[in-house]
């Protein structure tokens, strides 16, 4: 059992395409699903989902791929760090070539900046070990799936009395967004694919609220064809039976109560913030601050960053496209001006981001 | 970046497991995990951590469920 490939079974696909068809039948009017999670829109394009479903079941992608929702003004804090030669930046690969709004830090980089790409958080703070006479300073970005995996580094930093490592934390989190766009009366969702490992770790019943509240239907859906597939069909079962519950059909990794340890981990380092969305603006209480306790580890305390506000790219739909609201095909940059290579956007620089996976799989 | 693989575990080692998915392997640490976890179980790697086991039966129990519905004759 590899968990994969009979999750990419063609035929297995295709039926549940048909059922999927047959089902829509009995709708009155076209129904809209978001798809929260970057890493379902990258699946849905590479594997042509949306040309299995019916005209009236419709995908709309969401705001879950957290490169793409960090603000422009966080990059240029990021940017700022590079200019002093005492500093190490440690980050994960995809956020160089973010466009912040004078440069990027993959220009920073190649102008001679210090920026090291690591796999794990940890690494950084081996790199702070290494380097006991610079500072490391590590993006902190990511929703609840991320966010444990800087706190442990965080505490094992704390452990092994390493005082030259601190992190730029930008961390949002998951249903705050889920309940704005529930509101937002020109996306009338019907059904969310919630994420999938952000679920690992905060468990369905984190959607249960949204789902009572707003009677909308919520099913926490892995990334295979046959799993998105299977979502789908659940929410359009849900609907077709004005139920509007939270089930989980990834039920190979996500349980109702979470990942008990990840979260405890992760409560220690960080309390709930109000966060910057791009797209969505100011969200009360969707992100993640480092608790005063651990304000040495806390980049924004340590370091004085102060950067003048900066505003996005006119041009790039982005905020729109994250919202739902728009698809890449609708902006006239999206695969002429911008592209992976010279991203206008932080969609396009994500391979989660949809203007991404539109560039790369759906045109 | 929010990669996160379904890998099995091939050895470990207190906290520190090495994992394997389509033969490249990697360290991760178990930190993060509740569950227990052992040589040949599947975990899903993010970051270098574990944070979730798959559970075999769910992952059985689900494509048999998907199969047993969604069967050719019965889409005809
Ligand atoms: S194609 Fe580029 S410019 Fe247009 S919305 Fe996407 S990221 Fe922005």
């Amino acid at each position: 059992m590899k968990f994969q490939d009979e999750f990419r079974d063609r035929e297995l696909v295709q039926n549940m395409a048909s059922n999927i068809h047959r089902m829509a039948e009995r709708l009155t009017v076209p129904v809209n699903f978001m798809e929260v999670c970057g890493t379902h829109t990258m699946s849905i394009y590479q594997y042509g989902i949306r040309s299995l479903l019916p005209e009236n079941v419709r995908l709309v992608s969401g705001p879950g791929c957290p490169v793409c929702v960090t603000p422009i003004g966080y990059v240029d804090k990021a940017l700022a760090i590079t200019e002093d030669t005492k500093n190490i930046l440690a980050t994960f690969g995809d956020m160089l070539r973010v466009p912040g709004s004078s440069s990027s830090l993959m220009e920073k980089r190649a102008a001679g900046a210090d920026i090291r790409i690591v796999y794990s958080p940890l690494d950084a703070v081996m790199l702070a070990k290494d380097y006991p006479d610079r500072r490391v300073i590590f993006l902190g970005v990511g929703f609840e799936t991320t966010a444990p995996t800087i706190a442990a580094s965080i505490l094992e930093a704390a452990r092994l009395d390493i005082n030259n490592f601190c992190v730029l934390a930008s961390h949002k989190t998951m249903p705050i967004p889920m309940e704005i766009l529930t509101c937002d009366p020109d996306l009338k969702l019907n059904g969310y694919l919630c994420p999938a490992h952000v679920s690992t770790v905060i468990g369905g019943n984190a959607y249960k609220p949204l789902a009572e509240k707003y009677n909308i239907p919520c099913v926490v859906t892995g990334f295979e064809p046959a799993d998105v597939m299977q979502g789908i069909e659940m929410l359009l079962a849900q609907t077709l039976h004005g139920k509007s519950k939270v089930e989980i059909q990834y039920s190979r990794a996500v349980n109702w109560k979470g990942n008990p340890k990840a979260q405890a981990i992760l409560s220690r380092i960080f309390e709930p913030c109000d966060a910057v969305w791009r797209g969505l603006g100011i969200l009360p209480g969707s992100g993640l601050a480092i608790r005063p306790e651990f304000a040495e580890y806390d980049a924004e305390q340590m370091l004085s960053l102060n950067v003048p506000d900066a505003a996005e790219n006119p041009a790039c739909l982005c905020g729109e496209v994250l919202k739902g609201k728009l698809t890449p095909f609708d902006c006239p940059l999206f695969a002429t001006v911008c592209t992976p290579e010279s991203p206008v956007g932080a969609c396009m620089v994500s391979s989660e981001g949809t203007c991404a996976a539109a560039y790369k799989y759906g045109r | 970046m929010c990669l996160a693989v379904p890998m099995k575990i091939v050895s470990r080692d207190g906290d520190n497991i090495i994992a394997e998915v389509d033969g490249v392997s990697k360290e991760a640490s178990l930190m993060l995990l509740g569950e227990d976890v052992e040589v040949g179980d599947y975990v899903i790697v993010h970051a270098g951590f574990a944070i979730s086991k798959l559970d075999e039966e769910y992952a059985k129990e689900t494509i048999s469920l998907m199969k047993e519905v969604f069967s050719g004759e019965d889409m005809a």
